[in-house]
């Protein structure tokens, strides 16, 4: 009976391997057809890899040819698909790390044939896209992790960067309207948690309304108050550019990831912090608890509402943060719904990440790449609508939850209100 | 010896009931205080009480002789008094290290968790008391048997004297519980005391040094194990005499009704948990599914009544392939239907006892004229059937909730049973019911059987697949470890197989030992 059972898990497991083996082979035609074959030979594409104005040490550029390069690219996916098909990778991760990689080579190579195109300008450009849309998703992870749904990011993220602005502009100190924006965001998920943990009102039904109240709210200030009196409210000073001294002189990595204003700095900080919060101490050792099996904690003497209280307030300061990206982080000013859904995207982030700080960033960074690819082809003037590629991440999330690409696993009580016998 | 614990009038009333009436419990040092009594009796109450997950209304609680007021488990472990629950208190994708220092986590540098004091702690438990456990293995991959040796020693780990232990063999195979019993002397020797809450009898004449008796929230009696029997206890706890055993005439076996060929079924979470399995019911007997909870009883029965969809293998009924029908299809083919959980998959709760009592012929003649409810015949059905399957109600008119556990099983027992049936598959008929309740529902089924049906019983009580079965099948991991005839098992052989242990290693019993007919009922 046990080599039936070997069977049929070995039939399914067949079954992924030849539909991968295949779905690379295609990816491999694909790009040699598409790709390839519309780009004409001997021209060469550049790959810019110094930003104007950084301090890093000056390098030369990356020229490939174009044709070549892609060429290489369909021969590598169509190996592996080769590969998968006779022999079986098992990592999932793996295949689609290699689709990725040759589809967006191949596909950069192509719309940047016979043209320059800044590789370190575009991956500056995607951390910093990243940094809100992370934020978001460190909010989602550290609320949910402790089993409260916080669906209202956006509408918190949105109230947050006028409260910065705001503050920022009246008191003169972008750094207090920070403090501000953060503290704003905490209250306002007080708010939720206070409905949902002591009332047990529908998470999702209060997220929303965070929402639709963010939203209307921002909007009646922002045209009442903000419009009529712009330098009085509406201007603040947006934060430096900060250089960490030799690291940003390394090429390539300087200009991307030691050259960025506070918050993105802050950003990468609270990833490792939360990460080790969540797995290394007491403290994250009963929100993953309380998140999984409320009732057990509460067994052991864990104060099931306190820590989903301090989680989710915490997670709406982090959301705080967030905001304040968006005006006084990047351009200083308040603009009606300018979070754009950067909120809802954070939440795929996280789930793409599976529910981890790590995981969500890295997620976060693919978001922030894909949302900046977008903008360089622009101007680039590809063929293909810029917004099929804006598309992409997300496909991609909803693969992840219907479970094609390794599955991401909620904590068991996420959602659920916790009830004291 | 010195009383540990003393419990004086303690009463408990919940809207409606009264769950605790003036109860007075001693626990001497170094005994095993067994409470007996049935579902609704009032242990779970007095315990979490104890624990002080529930206030009391009035009484006082004394530890080592000193009265103490218990707010909540914190104030319960600093007394020294531990509780390892009935539905394990465990996170299936923690290790058995991080459950135990949930709550009272030591760190390094007053920052991080100290993960390897905490295994090193739980490597001493476990030599001391001989509760062998890898502290690093994830709860999801332990056996229910280590689980709960997980929940002793985090019980251990917080240096209770006094223990809980509420329900403990309910999951756990003979051989598991024969373990549980020697850690328990093994607790004793060490200077502990135990609250053992139970309703099996003879579990209770096994370990028990005393015995106190709930019926009804009060204490009916208490007694020492060597001045009772167990139809003495079991009139205790009942509140009048009651039959201990079940009598049935042979079977008469017919023709096949239910041939199910190498099935596979996934269950919600995508896990293979019937996994090639084969089985034959024939007409006129009863097949009895033995196993511990979680081995793929669930889905086996859900393949079968079409709630879930199969990966593999063949179901025939009655020699019709149904493996594709829908519920209702299988239904119409004379199949009966006792669900396991019977308030999520047996009633409509918010429903009035005449409407649940035509859930499955509500659109057929003489219930429906076309697209019409005929109410009159539908009231006139639901008075009959309420008289003849004798459901304790005010009215036919009330919502199924608010009748007991028994009486909304036996209006599960009246529909299914009273159009005709081929076929009954019935998922622990009796779990959380009354001994009358038991009783009635076990001589229904022996009927069904006797007029000619065929019976496929799923039950972890092994007592009543002993009790009711002509064949028994042990299941383990989604597979039929054994089918051997019920005059030849032995609760050993059984519980061999249960834990997995294939046949062929667990020697069978030898053939022809005939026991006698009679088989103590289930308690």
């Amino acid at each position: 009976m046990n080599t039936a059972t070997h069977e049929i898990e070995t039939i399914a497991f067949r079954r992924t391997r030849s539909t991968y083996g295949l779905v690379l082979l295609g990816f491999g035609l694909f790009i040699f057809l598409v790709f390839g074959l519309n780009t004409p030979a001997g021209v060469f594409t550049t790959f810019g890899t110094n930003l104007a104005g950084s301090q890093a040490i000056t390098i030369s550029d990356l020229v490939v040819p174009s044709q070549a390069t892609i060429f290489a690219m369909a021969a590598i996916a169509a190996f592996f698909g080769a590969f998968q098909l006779a022999r079986g990778i098992r990592s999932t991760g793996w295949l689609a790390g290699v689709i990725a990689i040759t589809f967006i080579v191949s596909f950069l190579t192509w719309a940047a044939a016979d043209k320059s195109f800044n590789l370190t300008g575009m991956l500056s450009s995607s951390l910093v896209r990243a940094t809100p849309i992370a934020l978001a998703a460190l909010c989602g992870v550290i609320s949910e992790r402790s089993a409260v749904i916080n669906i209202g990011i956006e509408g918190i993220m949105l109230l947050s960067a006028q409260v910065a602005v705001v503050t920022a502009t009246v008191i003169g100190n972008s750094y207090l309207g920070l403090v501000c924006a953060i503290l704003f965001g905490g209250l306002v998920a007080a708010f939720h948690a206070w409905l949902v943990i002591r009332f047990k009102v529908d998470q999702v039904v209060s997220g929303v309304a965070i929402n639709i109240v963010g939203a209307g709210v921002t909007a009646f200030i922002s045209s009442r108050f903000l419009a009529a009196n712009i330098n009085g409210l509406n201007n603040a000073a947006v934060f430096p550019t900060i250089s960490i001294p030799l690291l940003s002189q390394i090429p390539i990595l300087g200009p991307v990831l030691f050259e960025n204003n506070i918050i993105v700095f802050l950003t990468i900080l609270l990833v490792l912090a939360l990460h080790i919060l969540l797995f290394y101490t007491p403290w994250g050792l009963r929100t993953r608890a309380v998140g999984e099996h409320p009732k057990a904690a509460d067994t052991l003497g864990v104060n099931v509402f306190f820590v989903r209280y301090v989680n989710v307030i915490l997670g709406g300061m982090i959301a705080g943060l967030g905001g304040a990206y968006f005006t006084i982080g990047s351009v200083g000013r308040f603009d009606e719904m300018m979070t754009a859904g950067k909120g809802f995207i954070g939440l795929a982030a996280m789930i793409f990440g599976k529910w981890n700080p790590l995981g969500a960033y890295t997620s976060s960074m693919i978001f922030g790449f894909a949302d900046s690819l977008q903008v360089k082809l622009q101007i680039l003037r590809t063929p293909i609508p810029s917004e099929f590629l804006l598309m992409a991440p997300y496909l991609i999330t909803m693969l992840v939850l219907t479970g094609v690409i390794g599955r991401a696993i909620p904590p068991a009580a996420d959602g659920q209100p916790y009830e004291k016998q | 010896m010195a009383n540990v614990l003393e419990l004086h009038g303690i009463t408990k009333r919940f809207p409606g009931v009264l769950a605790n009436d003036h109860i007075d419990i001693i626990l001497k040092e170094g005994d095993i205080l067994a409470l007996l009594g049935e579902n609704g009796a009032g242990k779970t109450t007095l315990m979490n009480i104890l624990y002080g997950l529930y206030k009391p209304d009035e009484g006082k609680i004394l530890v080592r002789g000193q009265e103490v007021e218990i707010h909540g488990p914190n104030d319960a472990i600093a007394r020294g008094i531990g509780m390892v629950h009935q539905h394990f208190m465990l996170i299936p994708v923690m290790t058995v290290t991080e459950n135990v220092m949930l709550g009272v986590e030591p760190t390094r540098n007053g920052i991080f968790l100290d993960r390897a004091r905490v295994a090193a702690r739980i490597r001493d438990i476990s030599q001391q008391y001989g509760l062998e456990v890898d502290p690093d293995s994830y709860i999801k991959d332990l056996p229910v048997g280590i689980q709960q040796r997980v929940e002793i020693i985090k019980v251990l780990y917080r240096e209770a004297d006094i223990l809980i232990l509420d329900e403990p063999t309910a999951v756990l195979t003979p051989q598991e519980v024969e373990g549980l019993f020697k850690i328990l002397q093994t607790l004793i020797e060490k200077g502990k005391s135990i609250i053992f809450i139970t309703h099996k009898l003879k579990e209770v004449m096994a370990v028990a040094d005393q015995i106190t008796v709930l019926r009804g929230g009060r204490v009916a009696g208490t007694v020492k194990p060597k001045d009772v029997n167990p139809e003495k206890l079991a009139s205790l706890m009942v509140g009048r005499d009651v039959n201990l055993i079940v009598t049935k005439q042979p079977a008469q076996p017919m023709n096949t009704v239910l041939e199910v060929r190498d099935l596979y079924v996934r269950d919600e979470r995508g896990n293979l948990t019937v996994n090639g399995l084969s089985l034959d019911v024939r007409k006129g007997e009863t097949l009895g599914i033995a196993g511990v909870q979680g081995n793929g009883q669930t889905e086996l029965v859900y393949a079968l009544t079409g709630l879930l969809p199969l990966v593999g293998g063949t179901i025939r009924i009655a020699d019709k392939p149904v493996h594709h029908s829908a519920p209702r299809n299988i239904l119409e083919r004379g199949v009966a239907h006792i669900p396991e959980d019977r308030q999520k998959h047996g009633l409509v709760l918010s429903f009035p006892i005449h409407d649940n009592l035509i859930l499955c012929t509500y659109y057929q003649p003489p219930f429906a004229r076309g697209i019409n409810l005929q109410e009159q015949i539908i009231f006139k059905n639901a008075e009959t059937l309420v008289g003849q399957f004798d459901v304790r109600t005010p009215n036919i008119y009330v919502p199924a909730a608010s009748l007991s556990g028994g009486n909304q099983q036996k209006v599960i027992v009246a529909r299914e049973f009273s159009r005709p049936i081929e076929l009954l598959i019935a998922s622990q008929p009796t779990r959380g019911l009354d001994v009358g309740s038991i009783e009635y529902i076990h001589n229904r089924i022996i009927e069904k059987r006797d007029e000619g049906a065929g019976i496929l019983l799923v039950s972890s009580e092994l007592d009543e697949i002993l009790a009711l079965s002509d064949r028994i099948a042990v299941m383990y991991h989604g597979q039929i470890m054994d089918i051997i005839s019920a005059e030849d098992a032995t609760k050993e052989y059984l519980g061999l197989l249960m834990a997995g242990i294939k046949p062929a290693e667990a020697a069978a019993p030898t053939r022809g030992n005939r026991k006698q007919k009679k088989v103590e009922r289930v308690f």
